[in-house]
């Protein structure tokens, strides 16, 4: 079987004189000045809130970020390995638990790589010099001629001592100084390999792993009823009809809030549903519909910020003005299994939540607030979900299991949504608008670049606010959703990726920013840099088509970055562009970004074939090429480019979310389809690593310049700019030229 | 009461009038593989075996299922350790979440059972029924083939 990606380690023999030095002296002092610690390190200096050394000879590792699927908790436990020193055998990784461990915040924004992982290795390091020198005064030995192998400190003259056997109490009760040396890369066991997945087996062999498939003894099964759409109030729900349905415990009514607890899910699911549709509502129309949204986004009161506007000093005014408008949809996170949450309330009134959430700390602290419960009697304890990519539905049912527990204290309540609440009540991606605008020089060089931006928000997390929190919106008293803000530099969010990484003579990025959500919003893998790359790498396309140079040659001259270069050209190379042959029906498309312009840095090529006769598009194959800096596992990063990539061809080709004036419409796999395996295509990823240099973030760095270069792809093989998302075939067809 | 045989254990359970098989295996069998994805047959999530075939648990009652054998994720387990379609999944690294797995190596497997040796349609087209959210897609494939080609 041939290896599904390849590695290109050129970077490492060019820069090796420089890497001894910089892992001799702490990451942080290098990368952030001297007073900081690496990543999370600085907000949880404690060790002991990091690592623990076991008496039986085993490590707990504790982590703040979560397993979303996609390797954190296993990266981390390669770095905790290779600084201690430890076989991983011997770790035992806790990550998520409000109860111990470090706040690390939210599990999102690809920051696992860039904040966990030097963390985790500082922390290991400054642990392993602590023990080497307790070592070196236990054996009157010389700390410097110390070895150690698997947690055992031994002197010249034999004598050793292990780190179970060093830690008797609380001696990692201190704070990290950041001086532990990093290991050599050269001594690595685990970085930068590809180290299997911790968690991959039990989910192969169905050992219990997920939240779903978790009863704790006594369960009993809740469902809510969701109301027919966001505004509405309920005036008459058969609270009493609904109580006498079989296996029904208890139905539970608060404000325009209900919901049941049943002996059996399906009884727990068959009561919702009738409380659903028996129930009388008041509801509002006033949905710009999914067709009509695009002009509302235009129209809409927003806040305009004008973040990059460095216009052209001197010269001639344009030779010609190009401009073009892209939309992108409201897109589904569109997990696999639906929500669910297991809470339970004891004796001492401490509600514990297994959850799903990426926001364990932040989360409890708004279900807290929801349930007017003093400070830590919220507890979440992260458990598998389903993939969640972003903020899905995984907090609202957290909070939802915890209306129903405390209802009825002592039983553990377990919640799962239907599929309909799953797609019609999550957060979606926002819907958006991206206007171009370029003036180029008679060679068709660019001169002026303008873009303007609209979307309603990209974060509507829970974030201590039970007003962020779905089922509080409906209680009596109702709690008010916060007015979401805007990122700024250097995240951004709906901007994301807005800020071109080119250089041009003249720039100016500006974001109509809109509070009103017809639809309900928040962080969707990208935020906004899957559309604003979208726009960006499409209208670079289309500028390169009209200076008539090669799409890679005519981005080349506007990169000045030397990572940046050779990620795109390597993209080339790995796909074949300069070889490629045109042929009737086949167009091939090349798109790049850095995610974030901070993160990793992704291009993507594909080839595709497009029907002439109907408009549709099969992608033929794939190529990926990726910088994510120093690789932790490079076998997680193919995994994560692949996988992001193969997520946006699906949001690109196929995926709006469809609604009317008053509701959604997308409840199901039917109306709401994505990618299947008869449609993905081969795919052929190239990571070049850069030992050294920091650990970026990858998780999300395909997804924009997939987009555009499908679209790229498709007008190179029939002559249609496809500019409004998804390109379905009726759009593809549309646009052909007749 | 409802028998039958899983994993080749002998069960019976009761279960309420018209309940699902996945939500018995699930919720009061202690059965972990077969996962509720949908409850509408899009998204194969819940596949498990009954009598060798490939079923749908969330469109199946579990009364259906009395006196027959069902196969579920852990009953693929060879003297408790990994099947070879399931170590084959383990080495290709061939999951993200995780959660649509069970249903992909249960329909794999029922492939297998009749197509030891599949060519890469064959196994896209056995699996274009189960969803994959994660985008996992190709990796899954090279596991199925690499179990074939391994047997």
């Amino acid at each position: 079987m041939n290896s599904p990606f390849t590695i290109d380690r050129r970077a490492f023999l060019a820069t090796a004189g420089f890497l001894t030095l910089s892992f001799a002296l702490p990451r942080g002092a290098l990368a952030e000045g001297a007073s900081k610690l690496p990543g999370d390190l600085e907000k949880n200096p404690m060790l002991n809130s990091w690592i623990r050394i076991n008496s039986d000879g085993t490590v707990t590792l504790l982590i703040g970020k979560v397993e979303l699927g996609q390797g954190a908790v296993t990266m981390a436990a390669q770095c905790c390995a290779d600084e201690l020193m430890i076989d991983m055998a011997r770790l035992n990784v806790i990550s998520g638990d409000t109860r111990v461990g470090p706040d690390e915040g939210t599990t999102a924004g690809s920051q696992s790589a860039p904040y966990c992982a030097p963390a985790v290795q500082q922390a290991s390091a400054d642990v392993r010099q602590m023990l080497t020198q307790m070592a070196a005064d236990k054996l009157g030995a010389n700390a410097a001629d110390l070895v150690v192998e698997d947690g055992t400190i031994s002197a010249p003259d034999g004598s050793h001592v292990t780190y179970w056997e060093l830690v008797q109490g609380d001696e990692l009760n201190v704070a990290a100084t950041g001086e532990g040396p990093l290991l050599d890369p050269m001594k690595y066991r685990y970085m930068g390999k590809p180290v299997m997945r911790l968690d991959i087996p039990a989910k192969m062999t169905g050992e219990q792993i997920f939240i779903q498939e978790t009863n704790p003894e006594g369960v009993k099964f809740g469902a809510v009823a969701r109301p027919p759409t966001y505004k509405a109030t309920l005036v008459k729900a058969d609270v009493e009809g609904v109580g006498k349905m079989p296996g029904v415990l208890k139905v539970i009514q608060n404000g325009s809030f209900l919901g049941v607890i049943a002996d059996h899910q399906d009884q727990a699911w068959a009561a919702a549903k009738a409380l659903e549709t028996g129930s009388e509502w008041q509801v509002e129309s006033a949905l710009p519909t999914s067709d009509g949204i695009f002009d509302w986004l235009k129209a809409a009161p927003s806040e305009l910020t004008e973040w990059v506007n460095t216009p052209r000093e001197g010269g001639d005014p344009a030779a010609k003005v190009i401009e073009n408008e892209y939309m992108r949809p409201y897109h589904m996170h569109g997990s696999i299994g639906t929500s669910a949450a297991i809470a339970v309330m004891d004796a001492d009134g401490v509600m514990t939540i297994n959850t799903a959430s990426q926001s364990v700390f932040s989360t409890a602290a708004a279900i807290q607030q929801m349930l007017g419960l003093a400070d830590g009697k919220v507890q979440c304890v992260h458990t598998h979900g389903s993939g969640c990519y972003g903020h899905n539905n995984a907090d609202d049912a957290s909070a939802d299991a915890a209306l129903l527990a405390a209802a009825m204290p002592g039983t553990p309540i377990k919640l799962q949504y239907t599929r309909e609440q799953e797609h019609a009540w999550e957060p979606y991606g926002s819907a958006m608008v991206m206007q171009t605008k370029a003036g180029v020089d008679a060679d068709g060089n660019i001169l002026d670049w303008n873009m303007e931006i609209y979307s309603t928000p990209h974060g509507t997390r829970p974030s201590g606010n039970a007003g962020n929190l779905l089922s509080a919106r409906y209680l009596e008293p109702p709690f008010e959703m916060p007015t979401p803000k805007d990122g700024g530099p250097p995240n951004y969010a709906a901007t994301r990726n807005g800020i071109p990484i080119y250089t041009f003579p003249g720039t100016r990025v500006a974001t109509h920013f809109i509070t009103e959500m017809p639809l309900r919003v928040s962080s969707t893998r990208g935020l906004g840099a899957y559309a604003n790359t979208f726009a960006i790498e499409s209208f670079m396309d289309e500028l390169a088509r009209n200076a008539g140079v090669d799409p890679v040659e005519y981005r080349l001259r506007y990169l000045e970055d030397t990572r940046a270069r050779d990620v795109l050209t390597k993209c080339a190379e790995t796909f074949g562009w300069d070889a490629w042959e045109a042929r009737p029906g086949f167009g091939r498309g090349i798109a790049f970004a850095r995610y974030k312009n901070l993160a990793a840095y992704t291009a993507v090529a594909v080839e595709v074939q497009v029907t002439a006769r109907n408009g549709r598009v099969r992608v033929v194959r794939a190529a990926a090429a990726n910088d994510s800096g120093q690789m932790i596992n490079p076998d997680g990063i193919a995994n994560q480019i692949e996988g992001g990539l193969i997520q946006s061809l699906s949001w690109t080709l196929k995926e709006e979310v469809k609604f009317d004036d008053t509701k959604v419409l997308s409840r199901d796999w039917a109306s709401y389809p994505i990618i299947t395996f008869n449609e993905v295509p081969p795919i052929e990823v190239s990571l070049i690593d850069r030992p050294g240099e920091p650990f970026l973030g990858t998780g999300e760095s395909a997804q924009g310049p997939t987009s555009a270069a499908v679209g790229n792809a498709v007008f190179d093989a029939v002559g249609a700019r496809v500019t409004r998302l998804p390109m379905t075939p009726d759009r593809v067809k549309a646009a052909m030229p007749a | 009461m409802i028998n039958f045989n899983l994993n080749g254990t002998d069960v019976s359970v009761e279960a309420p009038e018209g309940a699902t098989l996945l939500s018995v295996l699930t919720n009061q069998l202690d059965a972990n593989g077969q996962k509720f994805g949908c409850g509408k047959a899009q998204c194969g999530a819940c596949a498990v075996h009954v009598d060798g075939e490939r079923v749908i648990s969330c469109q199946t009652t579990a009364a259906s299922a009395a006196g027959r054998s069902v196969t579920t994720l852990e009953g693929l387990r060879e003297n408790g350790k990994p099947s070879k379609l399931q170590q084959a999944f383990i080495d290709e690294q061939a999951a993200q979440c995780g959660y649509c797995l069970s249903g992909m190596i249960m329909t794999a497997q029922a492939l297998l059972d009749i197509n030891p040796k599949p060519t890469e349609s064959d196994v896209r087209a056995a699996l274009n029924g189960n969803l994959c959210r994660c985008g996992t897609h190709n990796r899954i494939v090279r596991a199925v083939l690499r179990a074939a080609e391994e047997a």
